[in-house]
């Protein structure tokens, strides 16, 4: 069942375009991610479902609930809609102790004191703060407010969450732990779930099904996985994935790609100019020659524990690789290069699309 | 209400009157807009109606001009006011001597009192001279105190037989009677609104100083600059937008200053435009006061663009970044001690000598007489004697005063919790509204108090409140008047403190309640008020001090109905009593030092900064 649903969802700021007719679902106990550059619109869309910006066009349903239809003139306020928001800056009361912080809302409501303190002391649990819930925001490490702001979250039982970012203030560590945090919660609260980020990692790792977003338009749609190995445009095949996808530009000569250092085969029926993209994990190395491999030289080295990242010169053409293990090269010494054929992508230049799709 | 016009634009609707009222629909999610229309529509009724209406009335005839044109249809269009103040011969005395001696006061005052001012917060904020804490404490005293205490202990001082009455200490001692020129007139008005004004330039040039890197200094000192080459060529040009709102601060508030020319310059004929407005207005002629009034207000309008002319560039120089840096004192060798003594003189000669003499004053029996012997606390607690002082009591049996004293905390009190309540609603309309016009203009409309001098503002409401208005009951003479020019002449302030703590308040703490159902009171009550009262008990704090200390503003709205402290002050003075007024102004200070005190205290740190935030 739908849980969310966006149809036509437009909005401007003063001529500068945000959203441009955007249509999205989200089922129910879903983990649905946006994920786009800042500037992308993906805020702006999360924060039109949690009422906190008016769309110009378009209409919002959550649930049964229509919460926003420009053509029906129906504008729910964000403090009706029920909803769970964490923000990027958690936004604690600095004036509340923690315990405060959770409860305030649940006061406002005038839920009995009994039922207050059952959900304070489950939600502290779920995110194990008990200890500190006498304590203030000021004094707490940026991980305990994080922390602090799912239990406020949990303690209102939404049955839709909304985050903006929430990790992008941890340090890089922190991040890594939150994140299994915030997995862990999805499933033990089974919420609708709306995340908002620019990392894609965090949009592989968490996501049930992502959405990209550039210049207030979807770019794609579909699970991770689909997201990662089948790119439907140059956009996201840039955008995600760290390091970057390799693209190589060249024009199909007698069944091949001729991009000048390398030649790539295509399938039937393409030709003229393309663009080819491979992962740099998809490209096989081997420090001795071997017949039909791509010689290239190490250009630049870059261990970083698990893996490392090998960046070789053919001829002209730099080709990104990623290796498992901790690999130590010398600048310059040589290496033969086999492309999984399988792992590459076809776009058009001009429109910039995948061929396959 | 940026987007409601693209609306229109983008959606040429079929059924206008439907997207009105989706319109007005809307407005019920966005308190801030609510709260916009609503201080603009009560700012409009204060600020901007009452300035239509001098304009107008400046323009037609009133009934009181029928003494000079009997067949004048009142209310019919004429220039007969400008007529009289501008062209006919008794323009010389209504308008182009005040005009000269309220320029020649505005600029000697400014020069003297913001170059005073820069110098001490140069020497508090860069130099290693001692006392600091204490020191810098003291020289914003003056805050705390009338304009016109000075004036006061000046005639205690310098007084002469010009106007007759007791002598001044001078002549007591030495038996010479100091020339006029000495003891009233353009010499001492200057001097003593110097030694009083000096301290808005000291705190806001104070204020700057402090956030002028000492890195942007040491740099120049690296490229091979001298001491002083840094001091004239970095750090003086980087003041220049503080230095620029220092004069500008100083200049209208000189222009519209009211009791000290009117002490030092009415006994010899010497009018400013703030003496001259009250002489017209006690004379019935409301229509040379209004064109005063509108012509002080031009001069302060055409003051504050000539500043932005001249500073407006260099106001890109942002430098002021709020952060942390080292702090590097210039050494000032062996004129440390030199200048600690300078600075505890100035102190004694602007602190403590005036309330010394008034306090003296206030305990002799016969005024002019300064020996031991005669000294008396009959002034203070006397129940009254016909043989004395006209029978009025000592100050602490006095029914009349102890009245004003109550209506003064009274006006305080109101004047600041309504100027908080207002300074926090405006800040909250202009900061959550950014972007929208609406947001823009309101914040223009609290500002524009700034550029009607005191006494001006205080003819226009004479104007406007002198008659009922609809349901509003006329005003003059009632002490709501008071405290309603109060909170709007000390707007510009207070909304500025509103935005800054609103500012301090990141959006997202607000949005995070609303999500989480709390509606828009309960919001203000447990999240905005709580977060921004240390700025707001601040900003209200000092609408307190300067209503208990305000004349120019008040003086013309003032009747026996409604008589504050500094009123009585005025009255005792102008009947020559100076035992009772100086008591009163003694009495006024220590009650406004102690109210501060408490306050502070109470609130912590909130007051300092509050006084550095003006």
């Amino acid at each position: 069942m739908e849980q969310i649903q966006l149809r036509g969802i437009k909005k401007s700021y003063g001529g500068e375009v945000a959203i441009k007719n955007l249509d999205l679902t989200v089922k129910s106990g879903e983990f649905l991610t946006i994920l786009g550059p800042s500037g992308c619109g993906k805020t702006t869309t999360l924060r039109a479902i949690a009422g906190l910006e008016e769309p110009d066009e378009g209409s919002i349903q959550l649930g049964d609930r229509v919460v926003f239809s420009r053509r029906d003139g129906i504008i729910v306020p964000p403090e009706k809609r029920g909803l769970g928001l964490i923000f990027q800056s958690y936004a604690l009361w600095p004036h509340m102790t923690v315990a405060k912080n959770i409860t305030l809302a649940l006061k406002e409501k005038k839920l009995p004191a009994a039922e207050i303190e059952t959900r304070l002391v489950t939600a502290l649990d779920m995110v194990q703060m008990s200890a500190l819930r006498e304590r203030y925001p000021s004094e707490l490490s940026g991980g305990q407010q994080q922390r602090v702001a799912v239990a406020r979250l949990i303690a209102l039982r939404p049955s839709i969450l909304l985050m903006d970012e929430p990790l992008s203030n941890l340090d890089a560590k922190l991040r890594t732990e939150m994140r299994a945090g915030l997995k862990r919660l999805h499933r033990d609260l089974n919420a609708t779930t709306v995340y908002v980020t620019h990392d894609q990692i965090e949009a592989l790792t968490l996501s049930d099904r992502v959405i990209v977003m550039h210049e207030g338009k979807i770019m794609q749609e579909g699970a991770p996985y689909d997201i990662y190995h089948h790119p439907e445009n140059l956009f996201v095949a840039e955008f995600i994935g760290d390091p970057g996808i390799n693209l190589f530009t060249g024009h199909v000569v007698d069944g091949q790609l001729d991009c000048g250092d390398l030649k790539l085969p295509v399938s039937e029926g393409m030709d003229g100019k393309l663009i080819a993209s491979i992962r740099p994990e998809n490209v096989r190395v081997s420090n001795d020659a071997k017949k039909g491999w791509l010689e290239a030289k190490v250009e630049n080295v870059q261990p970083t524990g698990a893996d490392t990242i090998i960046q070789v010169f053919a001829g002209e053409t730099v080709i990104t690789l990623v290796q498992s293990g901790f690999i130590t090269m010398d600048y310059g010494a040589p290496l033969w290069l086999d492309f999984d054929l399988s792992a590459l992508n076809f776009f058009d230049p001009q429109t910039k699309t995948n061929l396959a799709s | 209400m940026a987007s409601t016009t693209e609306h229109s634009s983008t959606k040429p609707s079929l059924f206008s009157l439907r997207n009105f009222a989706y319109q007005l629909y809307r407005l019920k999610n966005r308190p801030e807009v609510i709260i916009a229309l609503l201080c603009l529509a009560f700012l409009g009724f204060v600020v901007l109606v009452p300035l239509f209406q001098i304009i107008r009335d400046a323009f037609s005839f009133q009934s009181y001009d029928t003494a000079y044109v009997p067949d004048a249809e009142v209310g019919a269009f004429t220039l007969f006011h400008f007529d009289r103040v501008f062209v006919q011969p008794i323009s010389k005395a209504l308008f182009i001597r005040p005009l000269l001696n309220s320029l020649g006061m505005g600029v000697a005052v400014t020069v003297i009192g913001v170059s005073v001012g820069s110098g001490l917060a140069w020497l508090m904020v860069r130099t290693n001279i001692h006392f600091k804490g204490v020191m810098s404490g003291m020289l914003v005293f003056p805050y705390m105190m009338p304009s016109w205490v000075m004036a006061l202990a000046w005639l205690i001082l310098f007084k002469n037989d010009r106007i007759g009455g007791a002598d001044g200490l001078l002549t007591s001692i030495f038996g010479v009677q100091p020339p006029d020129w000495i003891s009233y007139g353009f010499i001492p008005i200057v001097i003593t609104l110097s030694l009083h004004y000096y301290a808005y330039a000291y705190l806001l040039i104070s204020g700057a100083l402090v956030t002028v890197d000492n890195e942007l200094e040491e740099a120049g000192a690296i490229c091979g600059m001298s001491k002083w080459q840094r001091t004239w060529r970095i750090t003086v040009p980087l003041l220049i937008p503080a230095l620029g709102s220092a004069v500008v601060l100083t200049f209208i508030r000189i222009l519209g200053t009211f009791g000290t020319p009117a002490l030092l310059g009415l006994p010899v004929r010497f009018f400013t435009f703030s003496t001259q407005i009250y002489a017209s207005i006690n004379a019935r002629n409301q229509g040379d006061a209004y064109v005063l009034a509108l012509v002080l207000i031009v001069l302060a309008v055409t003051f504050i663009w000539i500043n932005s002319r001249i500073i407006g560039v260099r106001k890109s120089f942002v430098t002021m970044t709020g952060k942390g840096f080292r702090k590097r004192e210039t050494d000032l060798g062996i004129w440390r001690w030199p200048a600690t003594i300078g600075v505890i003189l100035f102190l004694l000669m602007t602190v403590a000598l005036p309330l010394v003499l008034l306090l003296w004053e206030s305990l002799t029996l016969t005024s002019g007489n300064y020996s031991l012997s005669n000294l008396t606390t009959y002034f203070w607690v006397g129940q009254g004697n016909v043989n004395l002082a006209y029978g009025e009591p000592g100050v602490l049996h006095n029914k009349g005063i102890l009245g004003a004293l109550t209506n003064s905390i009274k006006l305080g009190f109101s004047a600041a919790l309504f100027n908080g309540f207002l300074g926090l609603l405006v800040g909250y309309a202009v900061v959550r509204g950014r972007g929208l016009r609406l947001s823009k203009w309101l914040e223009g409309i609290a500002f524009a108090p700034y550029i009607f001098p005191s006494i001006a503002l205080g003819a226009i409401y004479i104007g406007m409140f002198s008659t009922s208005i609809g349901p509003i009951p006329a005003l003059y003479g009632s002490f709501a008047i008071l405290v309603l020019i109060t909170v709007v002449k000390n707007l510009p302030f207070t909304s500025r403190t509103g935005i800054a703590a609103m500012l301090q308040i990141d959006k997202s703490l607000e949005e995070t309640a609303r999500v989480q159902g709390i509606g828009w009171f309960r919001r203000m009550f447990r999240i905005i008020v709580p977060l921004s009262m240390s700025g707001l008990v601040a900003g209200m704090l000092l609408t307190f001090i300067t209503a208990m200390r305000e004349l120019s503003l008040i003086i013309l709205l003032i009747a026996p109905g409604n008589m504050v402290l500094t009123g009585v002050i005025f009255g005792y003075q102008e009947q020559d009593m100076s035992q009772h007024s100086g008591a009163v102004t003694l009495m006024l200070v220590l009650i406004i030092i102690v109210i501060s005190v408490i306050v502070r205290v109470l609130s912590g740190r909130a007051g300092v900064q509050g006084l550095n935030s003006n």
